[in-house]
């Protein structure tokens, strides 16, 4: 990552990043909020500090663009829901803490599905984001400004969130890394509550390495966090030190209703490590055919509890047609939630409610036992399973916003992971005939983050001439 | 089941949301969509197994038992709020 130096001034880094960050504003719409001023401000603080050889962070004067579910005093944090309009908080979530105690500087917040609800950004209460290599297409989502700002270089890293994919399927769609750790690596502290038992904070990056820096920053136990993990980033057992690696690949995401393209990129990639001496597991994983089914009943249940929180009352918008109390409850959360919003709520109050919580909710739960299972066994075989992120490659604007299972079924390959509490990072995995960007995703146990990165930035620096960029029909 | 303009009503009240004639329907169909997509689960059996609910064991935490100092104060957080009157939020009347 480029940082400031005495013949670098962070100043610069910072005015190319906001000058590029507005240039592209209104044709790809990332960004909900553009904290010009005070990044200037830091960035000329940090130049001053190294003038006078003063010791600064390790990402001094890098400029950054946040998920805009992230807490900070900068801007407004909406959440891209009307709800939070006008919300700006006094708290700063600890991720971006420890980004900004490093020097990090943040130059705006950047879109995304309202509340993290969807896999497009096309569920934004202030517009789609627009995909970085076809402006007719989704960016994916839910973090899909993040994902795209990443893509089109006007920040080397951006924050994202990852609760069933967030992280994974923008940066597959961009062509980009995007990291979700372990569950727990990172504090949630100050950051919008979607499922609390499977939010992860992440990011996106252009390289593997990258993603080792901000790890080795941002994780670690936090007591503002009490599911955060005891510090263990970097601590790798030995046995992730053979350079030689037991792949497994999942025999049922081999199928049809699979893009061949992804399909001939996930073979190539694994043509290309037996190619490199590593060795390929086929795995049998049936419980994970259910794991779509049980997100999104065990999602949604903790989404409308997390949700209750939105009342009128303490912070954001109000409704102003309300004369009663319970008016201006059910006015406020009818006006400010987006219809995808209402949906998890409602589905979420059905899971729970009575009558139905033993046939769904507990089946759920118990479903979710199964698929850890798996998991666990699956990695008593091999070190990292290697799977498509997404069915498809970035769809059309517009073509599955009014079909919620459609866009769910996007989630199919990736919410697996996050019932697991399993890690899984984004790979980029070349283009289609289009040009539209295929990335694949490295699953590793839980607490493997740092192997998992680091066996990423081993593959992207010795690539294979089996590993054409280009898909050409499957005739390789 | 059968998802229909009763049980949409009965969600919304749960979920406190106001919701129009039009949106119900609307939320009639795309909830019938979603609930017969989740019920699949009902083809694994998931006799004998234990749910999860987190997925890693949760201990309990201790700490000092001391005031440490918070990231916003009262009057931060009061701002944050539309209406507020003699430091207190002010809301509709209840009936």
């Amino acid at each position: 990552m480029k940082t400031a130096s005495k013949e670098v001034k962070a100043v610069k880094l910072v005015q190319d990043a906001l000058d590029k960050a507005h240039r592209y504003q209104e044709d790809y719409h990332i960004f909900n909020f553009f904290n010009d001023v005070a990044a200037l401000k830091k960035a000329a603080e940090i130049d001053n500090k190294i003038a006078k050889g003063e010791k600064v962070g390790r990402l001094a004067g890098v400029p950054y663009a946040v998920k805009d579910n992230f807490l900070s005093p900068e801007g407004e944090t909406t959440a891209s829901a009307l709800i939070l309009e006008g919300f700006t908080s006094p708290i700063t979530a600890t991720a971006i803490k420890k980004l900004e105690d490093e020097g990090a500087i943040m130059i705006g917040r950047t879109n995304m599905d309202a509340f993290a609800h969807g896999s497009s950004t096309e569920n934004s209460y202030y517009g789609p984001t627009k995909n970085s290599k076809d402006l007719a297409r989704v960016a994916g989502g839910s973090s899909g400004g993040s994902a795209v700002a990443v893509a089109l270089d006007i920040v080397e890293f951006a924050t994202g969130t990852d609760t069933g994919g967030s992280i994974r399927q923008p940066a597959s769609f961009n062509g980009i890394y995007g990291l979700k750790p372990t569950y727990g690596a990172i504090s949630r502290y100050g950051v919008v509550a979607m499922a609390s038992s499977t939010d992860c904070v992440g990011f996106f990056t252009q390289n593997a390495e990258d993603l080792d820096l901000l790890m080795s920053i941002t994780a670690g136990r936090d007591s503002k966090d009490l599911t955060t993990l005891p510090d263990f980033y970097g601590q790798d057992k030995e046995t992730f030190n053979d350079p030689i690696k037991k792949i497994g690949v999942i025999k049922d995401f081999d199928n049809e209703a699979v893009d061949p393209q992804i399909r001939e990129a996930l073979r190539r990639k694994v043509a290309a490590l037996q190619e490199k001496g590593h060795e390929i597991i086929e795995l049998d994983m049936p419980a994970l055919k259910y794991a779509l089914a049980a997100y999104y009943i065990i999602v949604p249940a903790e989404v409308a509890s997390n949700l209750s929180r939105h009342d009128g009352i303490r912070y954001g918008y109000r409704s102003e047609h309300a004369q009663t109390l319970n008016e201006l409850y059910e006015n406020t959360r009818n006006e400010g939630f987006m219809a995808e919003n209402k949906r998890r709520i409602m589905i979420g109050n059905f899971v729970l409610s009575s009558g139905f919580y033993d046939a769904y909710y507990l089946k759920a739960a118990k479903a979710r036992t199964m698929i850890i299972d798996e998991y666990n066994k699956a990695f008593k075989q091999c070190d990292f399973i290697l799977t498509p992120v997404s069915p498809n490659p970035a769809f059309r604007l517009g073509e599955k916003v009014n079909d919620p299972v459609a866009m769910y079924l996007e989630d199919l390959m990736s919410v697996s992971l996050n019932l697991a509490g399993v890690p899984g990072l984004a790979i980029p995995a070349g283009e289609t005939a289009s040009g539209l960007s295929l990335g694949l995703q490295l699953v590793g146990p839980r607490r493997s983050d740092a192997a998992l990165v680091k066996f990423a930035a081993a593959l992207e620096h010795e690539p294979s001439h089996l590993q054409d960029d280009h898909f050409d029909g499957g005739k390789a | 089941m059968e998802v229909n303009h009763d049980v949409i009503a009965h969600l919304a009240e749960l979920s406190n949301f106001a919701v129009t004639d039009q949106e119900s329907a609307h939320l009639t169909s795309d909830l019938k969509g979603i609930i017969s997509y989740i019920s699949q689960l009902d083809e694994l059996d998931t006799n004998g197994v234990e749910p999860t609910y987190q997925v890693f064991e949760m201990e309990n935490v201790w700490r000092k038992d001391e005031i440490l100092p918070q990231d916003a104060d009262r009057e931060q957080l009061l701002g944050l709020a539309k209406e507020v009157q003699d430091h207190q939020i002010k809301v509709p009347k209840v009936l």
